[in-house]
C-alpha cells in the first residue's frame, strides 16, 4: 500500500521529532559516560551499538533487524522434543 | 469515528474512562482475561474474576452505550501453577454460554516455559473442543519473537485449529509478517514503552495493508492509555490515509473478526438501546 505523502513530506513532518530522539539517545550515551563505574561488559550496550549501526545502513526494514537484535533466539526445532516429553508425562 | 477497542483491560480502569471512550468513538470493546498484577490463589478466585467480566462490566460498560465482550482463560503468568491452570479450565465451560463471552484468551507465553506451552495446549483443546474463537497474548521485549514462534509452531500443529478464527495480538515488526503469513488476524498494541506507538502501527498498515488486522490500547493497571485507538484514527489521518480505510481497521475489521463467536450479538451505534 502506498504511502499518501511523498518522502519530502515525510521529512518534513518527521526531521524534528528524529532529531530529538537522536539527540536523547545521545544524551543517554553521554550519561552513560559521566556516571560512575563501567557496563562496558553489559550486553545491553553491545546490542545498542549494533541498533546504532543498523540505524546508519542505507537498507530498509530497520525496525525490523532492530527487533531481532534485541530478541532471543528461537529454535525452530523445540516443537518436536517438547510433544514427546508431553506424551511420556 | 466509531471504533471498537479489540483488546483493553477495563476491570483496571475507572467509571470516568468509560465516558471517555464513549465521548471519543467508542461503541464496542472486549476484554481478554488476563493477569491481576498477583497470581491468584484458588479456583475461586477466578470464578469471581469471570463474573466481574461477563456481568459488572458488562453493567458498567452500557452506561455509556458501550457494548462490552469478554474472553475466558488463566494467563500464562499464572500457567506456572500447572495443577491450579487445569483447575480453571476444567471451570471455564460454566461460563461460555453467558452472553458477551466470545471465546478462550488471552492465552500465550510470557516467559516461553514449557510450563506455559502445557497449559496454552490445554487451552487450546478446550477451545476446540467447545468451538470457541481464540485470542493470544505474545509475550513483550526480548522474549516476543521466540514465544510467537513457539505459539505459531503449537497452533499450525493441530489441525482441528481453523486460523481464521484466532487473532495473535500484540505483533510488531519483526513478529507480523509471521502471523500474517499464516492466515491469522493480527493485533497491534498501542503501548507505550513496551510494545507498538500509533506511528509504527500506521507504517504496518501501510507495509501489510488492512486485511486482518486489529489495533488495540490493551489499557490495563499498568502504564498505559486506554484511549490509544483514536490516537491512532489521528495518526492515520496526519498522514494522509482515507476515512474508508481507517473505518475498516478500527470498527469494520473488528466487527468481522468477532461475528465468528456464537455470542456476539452487536447491534450498531445508530439503533442501540441498551437496558438501564
Amino acid at each position: 500500500m502506498p504511502i499518501p505523502l511523498d518522502a519530502e513530506e515525510v521529512l518534513n513532518r518527521e526531521f524534528l521529532e528524529v532529531r530529538a530522539r537522536l539527540l536523547q539517545v545521545a544524551a543517554a550515551l553521554d550519561r552513560l559516560d559521566r556516571a560512575s563505574g563501567s557496563v562496558e561488559a553489559d550486553a545491553r550496550l553491545t546490542k545498542i551499538s549494533q541498533a546504532l549501526a543498523i540505524l546508519t545502513e542505507a537498507e530498509g526494514d530497520r525496525a525490523e533487524r532492530i527487533q531481532h537484535v534485541f530478541s532471543r533466539p528461537y529454535d525452530a526445532k523445540w516443537l518436536g522434543p517438547f510433544k514427546k516429553e508431553r506424551m511420556n508425562s | 469515528m466509531y471504533y471498537f477497542d479489540p483488546h483493553i483491560h477495563m476491570v483496571s480502569r475507572v467509571t470516568d474512562d468509560y465516558e471517555t471512550l464513549a465521548k471519543m468513538g467508542c461503541v464496542g470493546m472486549s476484554e481478554p482475561a488476563f493477569w491481576a498484577g498477583f497470581d491468584r490463589g484458588s479456583v475461586d478466585g477466578f470464578r469471581d474474576y469471570f463474573r466481574q467480566l461477563t456481568e459488572f462490566e458488562a453493567k458498567r460498560a452500557s452506561w455509556y452505550r458501550v457494548q462490552h465482550y469478554t474472553w475466558l482463560c488463566i494467563n500464562a503468568k499464572e500457567a506456572e501453577n500447572v495443577s491450579l491452570s487445569r483447575e480453571v479450565i476444567a471451570m471455564i465451560p460454566e461460563f461460555l454460554d453467558r452472553p458477551g463471552v466470545l471465546g478462550i484468551g488471552e492465552i500465550g507465553l510470557n516467559k516461553n516455559t514449557k510450563n506455559e506451552s502445557i497449559i496454552f495446549c490445554e487451552h487450546l483443546d478446550l477451545a476446540m473442543k467447545t468451538d470457541e474463537q481464540i485470542l493470544i497474548h505474545t509475550p513483550h521485549l526480548e522474549d516476543k519473537y521466540q514465544g510467537t514462534r513457539m505459539i505459531l509452531d503449537m497452533l499450525c500443529d493441530d489441525s482441528r485449529i481453523d486460523h481464521s478464527r484466532v487473532l495473535v495480538d500484540h505483533v510488531e515488526e519483526h513478529t507480523i509478517r509471521a502471523v500474517l503469513d499464516e492466515g491469522f488476524w493480527a493485533g497491534m498494541t498501542l503501548y507505550p514503552v513496551s510494545k507498538c506507538t500509533p506511528e509504527r502501527a500506521v507504517d504496518m498498515i501501510e507495509m501489510y495493508g488492512p486485511e486482518r488486522l486489529l489495533v488495540n490500547s490493551a489499557g490495563d493497571w499498568g502504564p498505559s492509555k486506554p484511549t490509544a485507538v483514536p490516537d491512532f484514527i489521528l495518526a492515520m489521518r496526519l498522514r494522509g490515509h482515507p476515512e474508508s480505510l481507517i473505518r475498516r481497521v478500527v470498527y469494520e475489521n473488528p466487527l468481522k473478526f468477532f461475528s465468528q463467536s456464537r455470542n456476539f450479538h452487536f447491534t450498531p451505534p445508530e439503533v442501540y438501546q441498551p437496558a438501564v
